[in-house]
């Protein structure tokens, strides 16, 4: 029981967990690439000035309205979306060894990380 | 340049930058913005926010791969998470509101004390003193395994100056969209006197979900455009793999000082950049 982190299973396990993480996203991404560069592959590319929130898809529910419509854009969100999810999987997955450890300290400590990031989803929002 | 060229090209570049960001242990992230920004003359904040997607991706993608070489201490990883998030939405708002030349004269300088710090010796000095204090408090000494299996203990100490120094590193990463995986190590090595098995490994737990952090909210300002992070996550990721199968990293020296001299000439024209408002 005390050794639960210590088992180096458990951190096989979540380190696999990780890699289908970055592979179920690197799947999505390049399907979504290929559906953009078979759209856009001849056009130009245009970076140089920033557009910032006038680029279309950053938030959940324009990139899902765009996976519906197959835009290949929407798609390649989605897909660093699962990609940027799979950290914060791996703080949830702690929490669950920590509570099957019945660590009250670092269930809470690992809350507060838990909500530090949901805050700064909602700080991104506004302003 | 169409977009299936500059796709292409930019694929080929971050294959290169994930290669020797692996083979070198500095991580592919570090020469993405100055290739997106400097050579193709990208705006800053888009390089940014591509470069963090890089960064959470070779740091989970490795997470699997470091599992063999060491074990990571969940307990303080998790405290020292409290750091580096609070330090990234710091940092990832700083990153927002800067005037971007300053930004790219802050990448070059950070970019330099990063490349210096690649040559340091691995500081392997260890003293266990009985836990004490808040050490005691949050359960931090552990133990480790060695090749024949045998636990070796260690203990942690000065948690109150890693855990400013986590902070620091925290804020860098929000505002820069690197993974600071340089000053991680440094407080852990240095400061904390972890064993460098442990210190690499719990690093690699901390840059994902510190750049997570910051990503969030990158993202809810268009800073993470899908038309760069196709070509650069699946480069970087490509040539992280390739590299974790070619070497191991001791054979690398040579290397290593091929790319510290690449980073430190990318530095400076990203200083320069930046004093002359060119970024």
């Amino acid at each position: 029981m005390k050794n639960y982190w210590q088992d180096k299973d458990i951190e096989v396990t979540l380190g696999n967990l990780l890699r289908w993480g970055v592979m179920l996203s690197s799947i999505i991404v390049l399907i979504g690439g290929i559906i953009y560069l078979a759209h856009y592959g001849g056009t130009r590319p245009d970076y140089k000035t920033f557009h910032g929130l006038l680029e279309p898809y950053h938030s959940l529910a324009t990139i899902f309205s765009g996976v519906k419509k197959l835009k290949g854009e929407a798609i390649i969100q989605l897909g660093v979306v699962i990609l940027i999810a799979t950290p914060v999987a791996r703080i949830i997955f702690s929490i669950f060894g920590f509570i099957r450890e019945k660590d009250i300290l670092y269930i809470f400590i690992a809350l507060i990380v838990l909500g530090i990031i949901v805050t700064s989803m909602s700080l991104g929002l506004k302003g | 340049m169409t977009i299936l060229t500059f796709t292409l090209i930019i694929f080929l570049g971050s294959l290169l930058a994930g290669l020797l960001g692996s083979l070198t242990g500095l991580g592919g992230g570090i020469v993405i913005i100055p290739m997106l920004s400097l050579a193709f003359g990208i705006d800053i904040r888009y390089a940014i926010g591509t470069s963090i997607v890089a960064v959470i991706a070779t740091s989970s993608g490795a997470a699997a791969a470091y599992v063999k070489e060491g074990i990571t201490n969940i307990r303080l990883g998790m405290f020292l998470e409290i750091a580096t998030t609070i330090g990234a939405i710091v940092g990832a708002f700083l990153a927002v509101y800067a005037p971007t030349h300053l930004i790219a004269i802050i990448f070059g300088v950070i970019l330099i004390f990063s490349a210096i710090l690649s040559f340091q010796k691995k500081n392997q000095q260890l003293k266990n003193e009985p836990a004490k204090g808040w050490v005691k408090k949050l359960k931090l000494n552990s133990t480790y395994p060695d090749i024949n299996g045998n636990k070796i203990s260690y203990s942690v100490h000065k948690i109150a100056g890693g855990f400013v120094m986590m902070w620091v590193a925290g804020i860098l990463s929000g505002l820069l969209g690197i993974g600071s995986g340089a000053l991680k190590v440094l407080a852990m090595d240095n400061i904390m006197r972890i064993p460098f098995k442990v210190s690499t490994t719990t690093s690699n737990f901390m840059i994902g979900v510190t750049a997570a952090t910051s990503a969030v909210v990158y993202f809810q300002r268009g800073y993470i455009d899908p038309g760069l992070c196709l070509p650069v996550t699946l480069g970087v990721l490509a040539g992280a793999l390739v590299g974790s199968q070619l070497l191991t990293k001791s054979q690398t020296k040579g290397l290593r000082i091929v790319f510290a001299v690449v980073i430190t000439i990318l530095a400076i024209e990203m200083i320069y950049n930046g004093a002359t408002h060119r970024l």
